[in-house]
């Protein structure tokens, strides 16, 4: 028999039919939106005179614009306002399930999603938004799409897909005291490039990832698009098993039993073959951290930015536009340098274990004077969970305040935003040029290395702040 | 939304070398909060194009009165990051219906053949014969022929061809977008969708 990568399995079985020569007509089982890439995909649907063709598949949240306080009262911001109230309108006209802001279940696409047992192994699941990938921690094929698709999903709930080719990544060993999933792939990242994958879809296995919680597979996931690939994904086992036991959209009793029978099959093939393989040694990882415009611009927090030696032409040329833009010189240390904001948020790190580790850390400490520090929680629930086990009382002892959910300064495209010239590190997923806000320099870290610069007020290695 | 045919398009150039060009600075996020597909070409590129307060960038190519055409030449890494279509629509607005670069980010990619924007990968070899071309002489013309599959630098004849699916080509030539064929076979997916 034909030996199959997980991907492969997943990816036939929701093949309607293959164009000669062209695309797979492909099944999408769940569907999630948001406020900013689907008002035109609906616009274009009533064009066509086209209905929703399963809005059962699809589910709703405003997540993107939306402010992160005082979400009970009118969004002040006009433009903002207006997407978020032609959702709900769309919702409402196309009986599409809505976490509206204010709601037990809102946050952000991504973190409601797995806790509320949506996203379950085996599935298709695509979003109007490149960190879908997420999902795929949970042994799913799941990416982001464009507007066009966002439409094509709600019109015939499928797409027009080229099969990816197929990468695996493989880390085994143990990982260091301090050193967490967000490194993982910070590092993964810096040794592939932010292209490194682009054209495929990548699986994640080895010991260090099957040691890792369902939360922190999520962040490596997150971060696939991030080495330009189109998704990753993590065979399910007990621990995905674990998580989504007794969630909302969960199945239940004997349907439980059946599905978790079948999501075990959901492996790779012993001898499949894949278009690509890296391996890396868990050992040899240490918290990172980004320094320039891209993700794959990334270093040990120990190590100095690269010098420009034996880089030439555009490749040096954009390499110094880029330090340039973050006020860093080739070759000096990334330790040590001052820091105006830290924020703890996004799809990537924005769920209750990364609160309670950034929460862990500063207990007993002291907020450092010169940050600003926006803590964002994911969803409601890490919110309200956050509240229940006392890790608003600890941070707030330390000096911060917890937000409500949403994308937040992550995007900035609501109000928070970093100052142009500021420095910034982030849980988030991109360092772009003015991703943070106009000429804001962001640096992109894990929660623990993010709550040892809200301390220090510089770079830092956690390791070394007590 | 169908678009323009696209069949052979020739045309002056504007050039981009920058590497790893993410879909933020081609529009940035603040932009997105747009209900509707047209206008985003106004802030293309905002933040290399324009200063804090709105004046123009005199070093940014889009503010070189000596550039202009309907075809982008662009640097390795295109289009990386965020899905946003929002990118590609700002560039169609703006008025480019081709991108040509040695490597393309995925979703943009997907993104440009869905609303008729012709993306063309070319070798890094031939990618900075372009560079040179266009920067030499700003009039210089470059021919897309889609039938063909060949990009040609008008003044010299230095030709390559390019890869695209002949579904996807066939699209392109007759403005034809995806949701056209998934609506025809909309009984073969709904008997699909039964046991899913």
């Amino acid at each position: 028999m034909e030996k199959k990568t997980l991907f492969d399995k997943i990816w036939d079985a929701h093949v309607v039919r293959s164009v000669p020569h062209g695309p797979d007509v492909f099944f999408i089982d769940k569907h999630f939106i948001h406020e900013v890439t689907s008002p035109v995909a609906f616009l274009n649907l009533e064009k066509r005179g086209v209905g929703v063709l399963y809005p059962e598949r699809t589910v709703a949240t405003p997540d993107h614009n939306v402010p992160t306080i005082d979400q009970d009262k009118t969004i002040k911001d006009k433009l903002s306002r207006m997407q978020v109230e032609r959702l709900r309108e769309n919702c409402e006209r196309h009986n599409i399930e809505l976490h509206d802001l204010g709601s037990a279940h809102h946050g952000i696409v991504h973190v409601i999603g797995p806790e509320l047992g949506i996203t379950q192994p085996g599935m298709t699941i695509v979003c109007g938004d490149s960190h879908t990938s997420t999902h795929g921690a949970f042994g799913a094929i799941a990416f982001g799409i464009g507007t066009s698709e966002v439409e094509m999903v709600f019109a015939t709930q499928c797409i027009m897909q080229v099969k990816a080719k197929k990468m695996r990544i493989t880390v085994d060993g143990e990982l260091g005291k301090g050193v967490s999933s967000k490194d993982i792939i910070l590092y993964i990242i810096a040794k592939i490039s932010a292209a490194g994958a682009t054209g495929y879809f990548v699986e994640y296995a080895g010991s260090a990832i099957r040691a890792l919680s369902m939360e922190a597979r999520m962040t490596i996931c997150n971060m696939s698009i991030e080495m330009g690939a189109r998704g990753g994904l993590i065979a399910p086992d007990e621990t995905t098993f674990n998580y989504l036991k007794g969630k909302r959209y969960s199945p239940k009793g004997e349907e439980w039993e059946k599905a978790v029978a079948e999501w075990r099959n959901l492996q790779t093939d012993e001898g499949a073959v894949f278009d690509k393989e890296y391996q890396f040694d868990a050992a040899d990882i240490e918290p990172m951290i980004t320094y320039g415009t891209n993700p794959g611009m990334g270093i040990k927090v120990k190590e100095n930015i690269p010098s420009t030696d034996g880089m030439e032409g555009s490749n040096k040329k954009s390499y110094l536009k880029s330090l340039d833009y973050m006020g860093f010189a080739p070759g000096e240390p990334i330790k040590g340098k001052k820091v105006d904001y830290v924020f703890v948020g996004s799809c990537t790190n924005g769920r209750i274990e990364d609160i309670r580790e950034v929460a862990n850390f500063v207990k007993g400490k002291k907020k450092a004077d010169n940050i600003t520090a926006w803590i964002v929680p994911g969803s409601r629930e890490v919110e309200k969970l956050a509240h229940e086990e006392g890790l608003v009382q600890i941070l707030e002892e330390a000096g911060f305040k917890l937000r409500q959910p949403g994308c937040s300064a992550c995007l900035a495209m609501n109000d928070d935003k970093i100052p142009s010239g500021m420095y910034a590190v982030s849980t988030s997923n991109r360092n772009f040029e003015g991703r943070q806000g106009p000429g804001a320099r962001t640096l992109l870290a894990s929660p623990l290395t993010v709550a040892a610069v809200a301390v220090t007020g510089e770079i830092s290695d956690p390791r070394e702040v007590f | 939304m169908a678009y323009d045919k696209f069949n052979i398009l020739k045309s002056t150039v504007v050039p981009l070398p920058t590497e790893n060009v993410d879909t933020d600075q081609i529009i940035p996020a603040r932009f997105l909060k747009a209900t509707e597909r047209e206008g985003f070409g106004d802030n293309l590129f905002r933040d290399w194009r324009y200063d804090v307060e709105g004046n123009p960038k005199k070093d940014f190519v889009l503010n070189d009165p000596t550039f202009s055409g309907k075809i982008l030449l662009a640097g390795k890494n295109f289009g990386s990051g965020s899905s946003r279509e929002h990118a590609v629509w700002a560039l169609y607005d703006y008025g480019f219906r081709c991108v040509v670069s040695s490597f393309f980010a995925d979703i943009f990619k997907n993104n440009c053949l869905n609303i008729g924007v012709l993306p063309v990968t070319v070798s890094a070899e031939f990618a900075d014969v372009l560079f040179e071309a266009v920067e030499n002489d700003p009039s210089t013309e470059v021919e897309v022929d889609i039938e063909k599959q060949t990009i040609t630098l008008v003044s010299t004849g230095a030709s390559e061809s390019f890869d695209i699916n002949v579904y996807k080509k066939e699209n392109m030539k007759n403005g034809f977008d995806d949701i056209d064929y998934l609506l025809n076979i909309k009984d073969e997916i709904t008997e699909f969708a039964v046991n899913r």
